[in-house]
């Protein structure tokens, strides 16, 4: 049937002028062949659109026929004879060139001219009648002086000219130098030209016809004449010219009278002109004007059939319309056009495809085997027709009836016959599949889909069932997710007629597991008959068939079922890929279990197939293997269930009944490995046939419950249970996951100790265990550490056991403490000691990790049993201390005075709210600092304190002289420990503060008694020290005052040499009593003026305490 | 006169039938597919808006995609929930106002139908009023 849609090549390809080379010796001649080669090898796009071909010189071409001078008797029998494009673009040509070897200065020129022009005459005398242009190629040995200069050579060209009776434009030089492509590329550039005025002429001259045609008897040769000069144009390479000419040419087709007999000629060219016209608008990048004639095109014809019996021919040339336009899309898409999701090539193949579905639905009906074997002969030629889509057995015949109506019916017998032999699924896959590739990229994924369902059908209609089964395949997933059950449902029945008649026992019971559920859109008999099916394939018999199946396909089958029952069959199912006709769901009771717990899991099942099911055996796989052999049930009914009675209430019965849900109950002890940790189940599987015969194997994932359609709708509680039914099957949550606990351990942790505990001191921590079990227990270890989320304490907490030692490195790891094997209700008691060494709250965590045997049942069961108890520990400083400088006469000082004694003050104020003893303390000074006595004693030594109480401590000190301004004085530490403990005593240390030290240049020492009398003498002696190693000059000047008299120098100026000393010796003479200011000395420096005075005011005393006159026993003689 | 709609398909928003009506012919299936195949525009149309949150996007979604015999015109509500209405190629008369004003009509009665109490959102559509409007559609003029 391809003859009447297909198109001819010459048709399809793009149309580009003939050139014939004659004079080319190609064979023996190397220069000739290497300027053959240089016009035809290797031809890049951008070189001129013409065909070469290399010819005879005596080449006998076409003959034209002669010109007629009148239409008027005329009547055209077609539209468009098969050979004239072919015969236009590979046997008329454009253009003969004559290739002739000549120099100009050939000694025989004369006779080599008559030679040339003999043979051009031979040409012209060939093409008699025709337009064709001629050329005449010298080729020459010399390269060519330039234009002008040669002047014989121009009087032989002319003189050539006139012999060969050509124009002096159609004479050419081709000189055998080294550029020779670029030669042939300006030679062939005027042999374009050459041609495309040719196809001008051509074109005019078919044009010029229109004039003698009428409009009544010579339709056909408008279209003809217009298609003509569209494709001389085209041949001219003007193809807007072109396609307005295919246009005009469509439109004369539209108004033809069109009947039965030549409607298959008119819908050929119709596609012709069209094909045409869409690829040419592609060409100008007008795409909505190649859709929008497409479209124009199809509407027209696509209910114009023809002959009714041959509908199929309709289809095939719409199919193939479709293909043709989707082609000339894609190709355009190839060179740069965008497509959208809603207009791109798919829907052309797509089209094309449904067409072709509908020739074959026509095929089957209308060509019904004939008894009588149908008159071959009749179709004859049909491969050579004179004219595009006509009848081979009445060729040229325009008339409306057919001349003929007995061979009119033999030639549609002959030709339904061959439609019969078309194999049609293999013309509608490949438009499908170049479908679904268009469909893929342009992202429409259930379009896609859809093809793939019809291509798996075509398969299916192809007999190819494993390959249709396996496109099925490919798609049935996603019309699950999107629970489109009728489509699924369409798809599944293909995919089981298929798996059926392949035998494929796997996919055969998958298929029918998901068409027997409540989904599946079967009606009820059709699930009875599959499940009847299902049953009988598992009990490893043949099913019985499908209906609607070939019968020749069903014998093979039927053999390959066979072949199916010699050998067991095992496999597994995987249920969540799949809506399957059975539900599962499976959990543990609770979300912990302890060690020494029985662990309960539960499965229930619910079957939503028309009939009861009887499964061999299930199984549960958890986590851990070791539970196997307790989470297996073998239906024990099956094979014996004429003794067993149906009343029992069982368990170990794996019969389901449609809509009545069924638990099963397993439970076992959690092994040791597990305490700690989690039991998962890991999938549930229920067999379902026998291992021997035929079994399938059910596995969910997980625990089951969740398919693929998603959680099943919330139903409230309030619903009644169906009689019978001990649970709800809505409110049955999975749950697959358990953690095994340890077992609660019996023992009591006692931890004994007094808080809040003193930095640094030995904390005393006392744990008592106590075995509370009913039986000892063994390998008891008692441990007392910081929390494992206490980081940052580890390094200031050091614990230890048995003795309180600290040797400096902290040790912050839990103590463990091997307490071995404990007796019934007997008691340890261990002693800790924590020392923190900063305050803050820590969390210990005392713990006692031991195993103990416990009967469960008859078993005696080791378990692992953890006591643990959390302390929270606070800890506080013991006593904060205060340390101040003071001057010798208690005044706060800024800076001590180098060489100068001066006080530091301790005040020790408790502040634990325990009492503290103080053993003693000690004073750590820096090598600047010294004692100003000559040991240090302490003078707290065996102090107690109670909170909130203070103890105080004096240490006179002097500080060296130094060239550091400022010096770290060194540290204070307490020996303490609590009160009442025997625990060691701890040192705390406290920093002494940092001082400066100020260089005076001298110093000013005031000797004086304790105290005075009133008018009795008092000697003051002032002691000025020069420090420096310079003589100093100073000025004195002492304030004279009413408290006292006094003798001395009031002012005066001397010298001190270095470290030497001066005395300034006064007689005072108190006159009043009590605590009286002494006067001021002011001490001027002539080095330094105005500076000392108050450094030494500072330095020397300012009162002294003055005795009154006692009254005396003696009367004053 | 021919047929209004011949068929009118309400679908989920995750993209499951919860109603679909064709006029009664052999060929449902066919319907089925032309409809699920839509989605595919609608899915397209849908989220080529969501890229801009700012315009409001009309629910009215106007022809998806020709077929040679069938029109296929889509809207989608608010919800997600899908409108596909399917018309003959050759049915002149109705045209893109006749088209808007069924899908408001049909969503008008989706509207009531949802008002149900004792009606779940994501079941199938099973309520008669419901059915008779779309009825109404595909009856004769």
């Amino acid at each position: 049937m391809s003859w009447a849609s297909e198109l001819p090549p010459e048709l399809l390809c793009r149309p580009v002028g003939l050139v014939v080379l004659t004079g080319l010796d190609t064979t023996y001649n190397a220069v000739h062949k290497a300027v053959w080669d240089a016009f035809c090898n290797n031809r890049r796009p951008d070189r001129v659109p013409l065909h070469f071909r290399a010819l005879e010189l005596d080449h006998v071409y076409p003959k034209a026929k002669p010109k007629r001078t009148s239409y008027e008797w005329y009547i055209p029998k077609g539209i468009l004879k098969t050979g004239w494009m072919k015969k236009h673009q590979n046997e008329v040509p454009a253009v003969v060139v004559i290739f002739f070897d000549l120099d100009w200065d050939d000694p025989m020129w004369k006779e080599r001219q008559m030679e040339c022009s003999t043979r051009v005459e031979i040409v012209r005398n060939s093409l008699q009648g025709r337009g064709t242009k001629i050329a005449v190629v010298l080729l020459q040995k010399s390269a060519p002086l330039p234009p002008g200069e040669d002047q014989g050579a121009a009087e032989r060209a002319s003189s050539f000219c006139s012999a060969c009776d050509i124009s002096a434009k159609s004479l050419y030089v081709l000189p055998q130098t080294d550029h020779l492509l670029g030669f042939t590329i300006r030679l062939e550039n005027a042999f374009y030209e050459l041609a495309q005025s040719y196809h001008h002429m051509e074109a005019r001259k078919v044009k010029s016809h229109k004039d003698f045609l009428n409009r009544t008897t010579h339709q056909l040769l408008f279209v003809r004449h217009q298609f003509k000069t569209a494709f001389f144009n085209e041949l001219k390479q003007d193809t807007h010219t072109a396609i307005k000419h295919y246009k005009q040419a469509y439109g004369h087709i539209l108004e033809q009278r069109m009947h039965d007999t030549n409607m298959l000629e008119i819908k050929t060219i119709a596609g012709f002109v069209n094909y045409k016209i869409c690829r040419l608008s592609f060409q100008h990048n007008v795409p909505l004007d190649a859709i929008a004639q497409f479209r124009k095109h199809i509407d027209f014809f696509k209910n114009r059939v023809g002959i009714p019996e041959l509908a199929f021919e309709h289809s095939a040339w719409m199919s193939r319309q479709f293909q043709l336009f989707g082609d000339l899309f894609d190709e355009a898409i190839k060179l740069g056009l965008t497509a959208i999701q809603t207009q791109h090539p798919g829907f052309y193949y797509q089209q094309a495809a449904n067409h072709a579905i509908f020739r074959k639905q026509l095929c089957h009906g209308l060509c019904v085997d004939q008894e009588k074997q149908p008159n071959a002969a009749i179709l004859e030629g049909l491969e050579h027709l004179d004219f595009y889509g006509q009848r081979s057995w009445r060729q040229g015949h325009q008339s409306i009836e057919p001349p003929d109506p007995q061979k009119e019916k033999e030639g549609i017998i002959a030709l339904q016959a061959l439609e019969r032999k078309v194999d049609h699924c293999w013309i509608i896959i490949p438009l499908l599949s170049s479908a679904v590739a268009q469909f893929r990229k342009y992202k429409s994924p259930r379009m896609k889909r859809y093809l793939m369902v019809q291509m798996g059908e075509e398969y299916f209609h192809a007999k190819d069932f494993s390959k249709a089964l396996m496109l099925l395949n490919k798609v049935t997933w996603d019309y699950r997710m999107e629970q489109w059950w009728p489509l699924l449902t369409s798809i599944l029945e293909t995919s089981l007629k298929c798996a059926y008649l392949t035998a494929r026992v796997q996919e055969y019971v998958a298929n029918c597991m998901e068409l027997i559920c409540k989904n599946s859109q079967c009606s009820l008999d059709t699930k009875t008959r599959i499940q009847m099916n299902l049953l009988q394939v598992l009990s490893h018999e043949g099913p019985s068939s499908e209906p609607g199946l070939d019968q020749k396909c069903m014998e093979q089958a039927i053999k390959a079922w066979s072949e199916f029952k010699a050998k067991p069959h095992v496999f597994t199912i995987e249920m969540q890929g799949l809506i399957p006709f059975i539900e599962c769901k499976a959990r543990f009771v609770g979300e912990t279990v302890p060690a020494d717990g029985e662990v309960h899991l539960e499965v229930c099942f619910r079957v939503t197939c028309p009939l009861p099911v009887r499964f061999s055996k299930l199984r549960i796989q958890l986590s851990n293997p070791r539970y196997q052999q307790n989470c297996e049930l073998t239906d024990v009914r099956g094979t014996n269930a004429a003794s067993a009675s149906r009343e029992e209430s069982d368990s170990d019965d794996l019969h389901l009944e449609p809509g009545k849900p069924r638990l099963y109950q397993f439970s076992f002890l959690p092994v040791k490995e597990d305490v700690g940790g989690q039991i998962d189940i890991s999938s549930v599987t229920l067999e379902m046939g026998m291992e021997s015969g035929c079994c399938a194997v059910l596995r969910w994932m997980g625990a089951g419950g969740e398919s693929l359609i998603g959680p099943a709708p919330v139903v409230g509680p309030s619903k009644k249970l169906p009689a019978g039914q001990t649970f709800d099957w809505a409110l049955f949550k999975v749950n697959p996951i358990i953690r095994v606990t340890p077992r609660k351990a019996l023992l009591q942790l006692s931890v004994d100790h007094q808080s809040p505990c003193l930095i640094n001191e030995f904390y005393t921590m006392t744990v008592t265990a106590t075995n509370t079990e009913n039986t000892s227990i063994h390998n008891a270890k008692l441990s007392l550490g910081l929390q494992t989320d206490q980081e940052g304490y580890d390094a200031t907490t050091h614990i230890c056991s048995s003795s309180p030692e600290f040797d400096g490195t902290v040790q912050g790891e839990p103590v463990k403490l091997d307490l071995g094997t404990v007796k019934k209700g007997d008691k340890v008691t261990k002693q800790f000691f924590v020392k923190c060494l900063q305050s803050g709250n820590r969390s210990l965590s005392v713990k006692v990790e031991y195993t103990v045997d416990v009967k469960q049942g008859q078993h005696a069961v080791s378990c692992q049993c953890v006591k643990e108890e959390v302390v929270t520990l606070p800890a506080v400083a013991p006593f904060e201390v205060s340390l101040l400088l003071q001057s010798l006469k208690f005044e706060a000082l800024e800076a001590v005075h180098a060489e100068e004694p001066f006080l530091l003050m301790t005040d020790i104020r408790c502040t634990s709210p325990w009492p503290v003893d103080i053993k003693t303390s000690s004073v750590t000074l820096s090598e600047y600092i010294k004692t100003a006595s000559d040991v240090f004693d302490s003078q707290v030594e065996g102090v107690q304190l109670n909170k909130t109480e203070c103890a105080s401590e004096c240490l006179w000190l002097v500080a060296a002289s130094c060239i550091q301004p400022s010096v770290a004085m060194g540290t204070y530490t307490i020996h303490w420990r609590r009160q009442g403990e025997d625990t060691p005593y701890v040192s705390t240390s406290f920093p002494l503060p940092t001082v400066n030290i100020e260089h005076i240049p001298i110093s000013v020492h005031l000797q004086l008694p304790a105290f005075g009398r009133v008018k009795t003498l008092l000697p003051l002696t002032y002691v000025i020290r020069n420090r420096t190693a310079y003589v100093q000059e100073l000025e004195i000047n002492m304030e004279s005052t009413d408290n006292f008299m006094f003798s001395g120098n009031k002012q005066t100026r001397f010298r001190v040499l270095p470290a030497e000393e001066y005395r300034l010796l006064y007689n005072f003479f108190p006159l009043v009593a009590g605590q009286v200011a002494l006067p001021r000395l002011h001490v001027n420096m002539l080095r330094y003026p105005g500076t000392m005075d108050d450094l030494i005011y500072s330095m020397l005393p300012s009162h002294i305490f003055i005795r009154p006159v006692g009254k005396s026993l003696q009367m004053p003689t | 006169m021919s047929n209004m709609a011949v068929c009118v398909a309400v679908i989920a928003k995750e993209n499951y039938p919860l109603f679909i009506k064709t006029t009664p012919t052999d060929n449902e299936l066919q319907f089925y597919y032309t409809v699920h195949t839509s989605l595919d525009v609608v899915e397209e149309k849908i989220s080529s808006v969501g890229k801009n949150a700012n315009d409001l996007r009309e629910l009215y979604l106007g022809l998806l995609y020709p077929t040679e015999d069938y029109k296929v015109y889509g809207y989608v509500t608010n919800t997600k929930v899908k409108f596909v209405v399917v018309v003959e190629s050759s049915n002149t008369s109705l045209r893109d106002n006749e088209i808007r004003t069924m899908f408001k009509r049909l969503h008008g009665a989706y509207v009531d139908m949802l008002s149900n109490p004792f009606y779940n959102p994501g079941e199938n559509i099973v309520s008669r009023k419901f059915e008779n409007v779309v009825m109404g559609m595909m009856k004769q003029d």
